[in-house]
């Protein structure tokens, strides 16, 4: 997985509750067999008016959050759909960290997975920093740091403290594949396996027959 | 002694392969169902990777999401330009890879979550994962069930394990003798209402009580669909009669002595007298009406007879401030009456509210009576094997005499994947989601259960059914 020690740029705020998954990226941009594209789709509906223009009242279409690498919002971000394009897409546009109260589950998990890091913090502290950042007219930095668990607003002197799931934290600091990380486990699930499979052979459903030489359709 | 432990408990802790430093445990996962919007996704990119599947018997590929409803339809058709790659990469992989494989034309094809507890797929106590929030349906035969995304479903196709944090427990009793007229989704929809679209975070949601327990599987499965709605990962209801009754005899389930011990494990698991929940929530189902949303989020409901709310009564100004989007959003005014809002197209569809029982009750309503002239009504069964059992009993003639479209089982209009037939108009819905543009650009959502939504269809608006069709 991608890496994540720390960032410091540019932070947008997008202070609503229940932003899903839909809203990050619609449904009819999931498609493709492709494992990116998606960044120029992120928030579409949103983003761009009903002829493909940008919209100018959305934020993220206003300079600096234009280049905007953390994300304020508010509570239950990313609810909703599983999709993991959604983290693609805010990873694609350039963002690195989302802050909010919390998160919707699955979105969170897949965030770690792209390169992406939520952080957790309290409504009043995300929004200390959102004003910050729009009395600055976007330019105060917000600096996120994994190794700290910081977050740090310094031209305004704000500095909040932050806990990430431990082994989530330590597989974004060093970039582990978290597929091989388990595959060193294999006696171990393997042992585990044999004695499961005692207590519930039910579970251990046979494969259906391979067809090595698959027809084509049309 | 050990401590009383939550089913949850038991089923995470019959499970645990070992714990991963202090905040994860690494699971084995039973089961990994893949459809061809993010399955082909994860397939591709194991492939990329160089691995292979670790234990294909336990994986199972469907064809729904992105598959064209038309009857008749081809193997590869959609509304998707991107549609038949990812359905035909996924029939390729699932060949190669000797996964037990659903197609379109199958006659055990259907919705992913309408379709394993039709199999036999989802069983008690066993975990299952599926790229798709709504995975937790499956809750309702008592399977610990939940939503992945893309790279977690490699990681299960790897190794049919998966690191996952462990959740709180809570208990969502549902007390009383359901109304006439009111179904599993109006207890869930008003169970929404009452915590929030985000009242289940980091929980495992149980839901308990003496409604539930005379509540019949399908509609278990409608209640636990939803539990993604208020943001639970999981929900389920813990094995009883009625489901060892249900999944006896499906084609996954065991059979002969190895069914009569499963059983008495799946009993073993219940959730024991005194076991701790960090949250309970009861509901006296007793007064509770037909729920209908007016907002974009699950939680802007009420019930039909209700006028909307004001945004003045949100519980907080940022719960204030997304309800006045949502009546922007959705042309609605506070304070106006809910029922009599016209509305553009009925559908009846999802794998919350498609099954047979749904169909039944709708068609119940519809019988003798014809859709209101210019209302677009549309019924996709949540699977073929509901198809044909609705055609057996009579009520696709039903359906089409009233002035519904009849269409082969998919997801079909629950997210807009590139038809933009709802687009601008207002649906009533049987779906789970009402998001702005869920179901396509500037659709206006209403979910409501199949009993409100055929009421609607023939009322031309907001309408609920006579109660003694219900």
């Amino acid at each position: 997985m991608e890496t994540f020690t720390q960032v410091c740029g540019v932070a947008a705020p997008m202070l609503q509750i229940n932003i899903d998954t839909d809203q990050i990226i619609p449904a009819r941009y999931l498609g493709g067999t492709d494992a990116k594209g998606y960044g120029a789709h992120l928030f579409a509906n949103a983003r761009f008016l009903a002829d493909g223009q940008p919209n100018p009242e959305f934020v993220l279409n206003q300079r600096p959050y234009d280049q905007a690498q953390v994300l304020l919002a508010d509570r239950n971000f990313g609810c909703g759909s599983s999709r993991e394009r959604a983290p693609k897409a805010l990873r694609e546009f350039g963002f690195r960290c989302v802050i909010a109260p919390s998160f919707g589950g699955i979105f969170f998990n897949n965030c770690f997975r792209n390169g992406l890091l939520p952080v957790m913090l309290p409504i009043e502290q995300v929004r200390q920093l959102a004003d910050a950042v729009q009395q600055s007219d976007g330019r105060a930095p917000v600096a996120v740091d994994l190794h700290s668990q910081t977050v740090t607003l310094a031209q305004a002197g704000l500095a909040f403290a932050f806990s990430a799931p431990e082994t989530l934290r330590q597989m974004l600091l060093q970039g582990v594949d978290e597929i091989d990380m388990t595959l060193t486990r294999r006696a171990q699930i393997d042992a585990w396996r044999a004695s499961d499979r005692q207590r519930r052979p039910w579970a251990y459903t046979a494969p259906a027959p391979s067809q090595a030489t698959p027809e084509t359709n049309p | 002694m050990s401590p009383p432990r939550t089913y949850f408990d038991k089923v995470w802790d019959d499970h645990l392969i070992c714990a991963l430093g202090q905040d994860l445990a690494l699971l084995q996962i039973d089961r990994l169902v893949l459809h061809e919007l993010s399955g082909s996704q994860a397939v591709r990119a194991l492939a990329e990777h160089g691995r292979t599947p670790d234990s294909r018997g336990q994986v199972f590929t469907v064809i729904e999401h992105l598959i064209s409803t038309r009857p008749g339809r081809g193997p590869n058709e959609s509304v998707s330009v991107s549609g038949p790659a990812m359905i035909d990469g996924t029939r390729q992989a699932s060949r190669t890879y000797g996964f037990h494989f659903i197609d379109h034309d199958d006659p055990r094809q259907g919705i992913a979550h309408v379709v394993a507890p039709e199999l036999g797929i989802a069983l008690p106590g066993t975990t299952l994962v599926c790229c798709d929030s709504h995975t937790c349906t499956v809750g309702g035969v008592g399977a610990l069930a939940w939503g992945i995304g893309a790279s977690e479903a490699e990681h299960v196709l790897a190794t049919q394990t998966l690191a996952q944090a462990k959740p709180k427990n809570m208990r969502v009793r549902f007390e009383g003798v359901i109304p006439a007229g009111v179904y599993a989704k109006d207890l869930v929809l008003a169970l929404i209402g009452r915590v929030g679209a985000n009242g289940g975070i980091g929980y495992a949601v149980e839901f308990a009580g003496s409604a539930i327990a005379q509540l019949p599987i399908e509609g278990r499965l409608t209640l636990c669909n939803m539990a993604v709605e208020f943001s639970a990962k999981y929900g389920f209801v813990p094995p009883d009669a009625l489901t060892f009754e249900y999944l006896h005899g499906k084609a996954y389930a065991p059979q002969g002595a190895a069914w009569d011990d499963a059983v008495a494990y799946w009993r073993s698991l219940c959730t024991d007298p005194g076991a701790h929940f960090d949250a309970e929530v009861l509901i006296d189902v007793s007064a509770l009406a037909p729920q209908v949303t007016w907002g974009t989020s699950p939680q802007h409901v009420c019930a039909a007879h209700d006028q909307v709310p004001a945004p003045a009564d949100e519980r907080d100004d940022e719960a204030r401030a997304e309800a006045q989007k949502a009546l922007d959003y959705m042309q609605l005014k506070a304070g106006q009456s809910l029922r009599g809002v016209p509305i553009d197209v009925a559908y009846i569809g999802s794998c919350t509210n498609a099954r047979l029982s749904d169909l039944r009750v709708a068609a119940q309503v519809l019988k003798g009576h014809k859709v209101k002239p210019g209302v677009q009504a549309i019924c996709v069964p949540g699977s073929t094997p509901v198809k044909l059992a609705a055609e057996a009993e009579g009520l696709d003639r039903i359906f089409i005499d009233a002035g519904f479209e009849w269409h082969a089982s998919a997801c079909g209009f629950c997210g807009h994947i590139g038809d933009d037939r709802l687009a601008n108009l207002r649906v009533i819905s049987t779906t789970n989601r009402n998001f702005k543009g869920r179901q396509g650009p500037q659709t206006r959502t209403h979910l409501a259960s199949p009993a409100t939504v055929a009421a609607s269809a023939l009322a031309g608006c907001i309408a609920t059914a006579p109660k003694e069709q219900g």
